[in-house]
This record gives structure tokens, sequence and C-alpha cells, in this order.
């Protein structure tokens, strides 16, 4: 075991060496999230639209029903993808379990329900505001969707951005569906955790400083899309 | 479901003149329009006048057809309401303006009636607009917001216009500019219907009055005869200042 010192040292020799491996697992975490979060939109977004300007029987319980799935445990997701992708599950066949597919796919489930959840307060902000006056210009549903989603596009983006930021530092369920593996699906999160429990400190701060590192962009892109958004008189 | 039988006759039959029969609408418990039996002919400009309170927003808004009357009956030629809507437009109280740039918000109306996109600049210079193409439309000051609702609702090419009070707050030469894009659209055979508070305007616009009182109607008469001597006392102290309540 490596004093904190020296660990950190290393760690920051690590980060400025360009080391391949941990290049390769900071490049797998970001291709997963990064592709989790588009699919995740993809789905989400128009759950949260639909949900803002349906009037449905039921839309209540959809609305607790979105509330809930945003605080999803990850490990209950990994564990639910799991039992789907395992060999003797209903989804076995494919043999997708300990591939990064399954982390996409779990990661996915993780923060649909967060997309949705959260455009769907910004998009019926916006429509409590257009409302009349579309209907007044007598749009179709399609018409008004469409103009919502353009019209909330920088809160839509936080929105995209706070998804990516809880998937790129979730390891319950990446951990259970990728398992780990060195060179396939070994991803920032769930290295910090083995090389901890290995003693390995000086890869594991390396890779917490790059994640930290990536939490501040992450945070940085929401500041600075809220202040393009405020100098367009956006908001 | 109506047939297509039914529908195809009012696509293109006259709407006006538009008649309100025994009009009522309750809102949380209340009456806030009630007995309201009007017909506004076929051409030139309506005022809609009376307190705040009165209820002539929500009147405007139900002959557009954006809420339903509680009960009464509202014919516009023979159709109702929401049958004729895409045949009028509605300039609100407060505009509504969409957070793309001032062209943008022309464009938008143009592309989903299907309409022909090269109009808008000069929808935005009738307006005097057309240098502030670019720029974010919610950094227009009021007087240009309203002048840009007034260019949107007038590229949808409306057989009527509403108007909620579209010069409150404006200065004077704002106040003449509007009043310039709205006789403009009225000499093109634009039927008005104007809600204000402005007794000048009033008089320099209006062929009629229609004076709400209290969610009623005190009275409706020709300009003319409004002015000089109006026959409810709501109105005759409305006109001398006197606070109506
Ligand atoms: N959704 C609502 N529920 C209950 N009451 C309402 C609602 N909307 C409006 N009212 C009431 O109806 C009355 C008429 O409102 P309306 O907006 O038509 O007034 P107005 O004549 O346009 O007044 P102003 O000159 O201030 O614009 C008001 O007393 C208002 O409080
Ligand atoms: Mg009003």
């Amino acid at each position: 075991m490596q004093s904190i010192g020296e660990a950190l040292g290393l760690a920051i020799a690590l980060v400025l060496s360009g080391d391949p491996d941990l290049l390769e697992i900071v490049l797998l975490s970001l291709r997963v999230s990064l592709t989790a979060t588009v699919i995740a939109c993809m789905i989400g977004l128009p759950i949260g639209a639909l949900v803002a300007i349906g009037r449905f029987r039921g839309r209540n319980a959809v609305l607790i029903l979105m509330n809930a799935l945003m605080g999803l445990p990850p490990v209950v997701v990994g564990l639910l993808v799991y039992l789907y992708l395992s060999r003797s599950g209903p989804l076995g066949f494919l043999g997708l379990l300990y591939t990064p597919t399954a982390m996409i796919i779990a990661q996915t489930i993780l923060i649909a329900p967060i997309v949705a959840a959260l455009s769907r307060q910004v998009i019926e902000d916006l429509h409590a505001e257009y409302a009349e006056q579309f209907r007044s210009l007598c749009l179709t549903r399609l018409q008004t969707v469409q103009a919502l989603l353009w019209d909330a596009r920088y809160s839509l983006l936080t929105v995209g951005l706070a998804g990516f930021g809880r998937a790129v530092a979730e390891v319950g369920a990446v951990i259970i569906v990728g398992g780990n593996i060195d060179h396939l699906t070994r991803v920032m999160t769930t290295a910090i955790a083995l090389e901890t429990s290995k003693g390995d400190l000086a890869l594991a701060l390396a890779l917490g400083i790059i994640l930290l590192v990536i939490a501040l962009g992450v945070n940085a892109a929401v500041q600075s899309v809220r202040m393009t958004a405020a100098r367009q008189a956006y908001v | 479901m109506k047939s297509d039988a039914e529908d195809t006759p009012t696509a293109d039959a006259p709407i006006l003149p538009v008649t309100l029969q025994g009009v009522a609408l309750r809102l949380g418990g209340a009456f806030v329009l009630e007995d309201v039996s009007l017909e506004l002919g076929q051409t030139g400009c309506t005022a809609i006048m009376g307190s705040n309170g009165a209820g002539k927003s929500l009147l405007l808004r139900m002959m557009h057809g954006l809420i339903a009357p509680t009960s009464g009956d509202i014919r516009w030629g023979g159709a109702a309401p929401s049958e004729v809507m895409a045949r009028q437009a509605l300039v609100f109280q407060k505009p509504v303006l969409l957070r793309r740039s001032v062209a943008a918000n022309i464009d938008f109306v143009l592309k989903v009636r299907g309409q022909d996109r090269a109009q808008r600049d000069a929808l935005l210079d009738h307006v005097g607009l057309l240098h502030k193409s670019a720029q974010p439309a919610r950094l227009l000051s009021g007087g240009e917001a309203q002048r840009l609702a007034l260019a949107r609702a007038l590229a949808t090419e409306p057989e009527v216009l509403f108007l909620d009070e579209p010069t409150a707050s404006l200065d004077p030469a704002s106040v003449l500019a509007i009043e310039r894009i709205v006789s403009d659209a009225r000499s093109r055979g634009v039927r008005i219907i104007l809600v204000t508070h402005d007794l000048g305007q009033a008089r320099r616009m209006a062929d009629d009055v229609v004076f709400l009182h209290k969610g009623r109607v005190a009275e409706h008469s020709t300009a003319q005869a409004f002015f000089p001597d109006p026959q409810s006392d709501a109105a005759r102290d409305y006109l001398n200042g006197r606070l109506v309540v």
C-alpha cells in the first residue's frame, strides 16, 4: 500500500504520460456513456414531450412513475439487465452479457427516465406559455411538439448533460453487466473500484482525477449553455 | 365527428357576421360573462371597451374559439368558432414570442401555414422591424414585440383580426405606427375586433363600440353615437373617468 502522497504523484505522472491502458479505459467510459446518453435522449425526449402536452387518463400515475424511475438504484438496473442477458435469460441468446453493449443498455435504462422526467418539466413549463398562441395558430400536435423541442433546446441540452453526468459516474450497473473485464469492459468507475480494493491507488487516483475533470467539464458545459441562453434572452 | 359533406361548404363560406346568443361563461364558480348577445357586422372595426376585469379578454378568446362558452351560442356564418379559427388571428394582451430570432418568428408561421416564405421581409418591413431580423425576439422592446406579434398575425392572412390592447404601454409614435398597420389591414378587408382602454384610439379606429360591464353588454352602439352620448350609466362613468365598480 502506497502513501497517499506517493500515489498522487504516480497518478499525475500516469495522466500526463498518456498511459495507453489508462487511455483505453477513459475512451471506453466515454463511448459507453455518450452512446447511452444519445439513446436515452432519443427515447426520453419524445416521452417527456408527449406527457408534457398530453391530457390523458392516468397521466398522474405516469408522472409518479417517471419521477420514481428517476431514482432507480444502479445496482438494481444492473441486476435486471443481467437477468435478461444472462445465458438462461430471455435475451441470453444474444450473447451480450459482459460486453460494452450490455453496459450501454444498462446505462440507457438508468438515465432515460431522468431525461424523460426532466424534459417533461421543461417542456410543460414552456407549453404553459405557448399553448394558447399555438392553438390560435391551429398547429398540429406534431408541429407543437417540434416547436417546443426546438424552443426548449438549451434547457434540453442541460438535461442531456445531466444524464451523461449520471451515466459516466455510475458504477453499480456497469460492474454487474460488464464485469470489469480488462481491455473489454473496464471503465473508469469499475477500474477505480477494483484498483482501490487491490491497493493500486495510483491508477485509481489517476482515473479519479480524470473523472473529476469530466464532471467539472460537464458542469462548465451546463454553465456555458445557460449563459448562451441568457445572452439570447432565451429564458 | 363531422362528415366531409358538412365541412366543405364552410371551408370558404363567409364567416361574417358573427352572432352571439345568450352567451355565458362560468369560471371558478362565478359567471365572468353573462347573457351576452351581439351581432358584429361584415366589415370595419369594433372596439370592445370596459373597465379592468369586465371580461373583454375572455370575450375575445371565446369568440376566437380558445374557450367554449358555458352556455349560449356563437356562430361565424353558420360555423362554430373552432371550425373557423384558422381564418382568424389573435394578438394577445401579452405577446407570446418564440425563443428565436425576429425573422424566425415570422418564418415559423409561414411554414406551418404552408405559405410563401418570401413574404417574410415584406411583413417585417411593413411593421418597421426589418433591420431587427436577426435579433432574438425576446430582446425586443415592448412596442417592437407588439409590432412583431402583429406582423405574425398578419402573416396568417386572417379574415378576422382580434387585438387585445395592442398599444397598452406604448409611446405615442408606436401607437400610431400600430394603428396605421391595423388600418391598412382593415382597408384590405380584414375585420378588426379591438379591445382598448385608449379612448382616442377607439375614436380614431372604431366603427362601433361594445361596452362591457361586469361581464354583461351594457351597450352596443355606433362610434358616432357612443362617444358623444353613451346610453348606459356604466359607459358614461367610464368615459368621464370615474371608476366603474
Ligand atoms: N381562469 C380564470 N378563472 C377564474 N376567473 C378568471 C379566469 N380568467 C379570468 N378570470 C376573471 O374573469 C374576469 C374577466 O377577465 P378578463 O381578462 O376578460 O378581463 P379584461 O376585461 O380583459 O380586463 P383588463 O382590462 O384588465 O385586461 C376577471 O375578473 C378575471 O379575474
Ligand atoms: Mg384583458
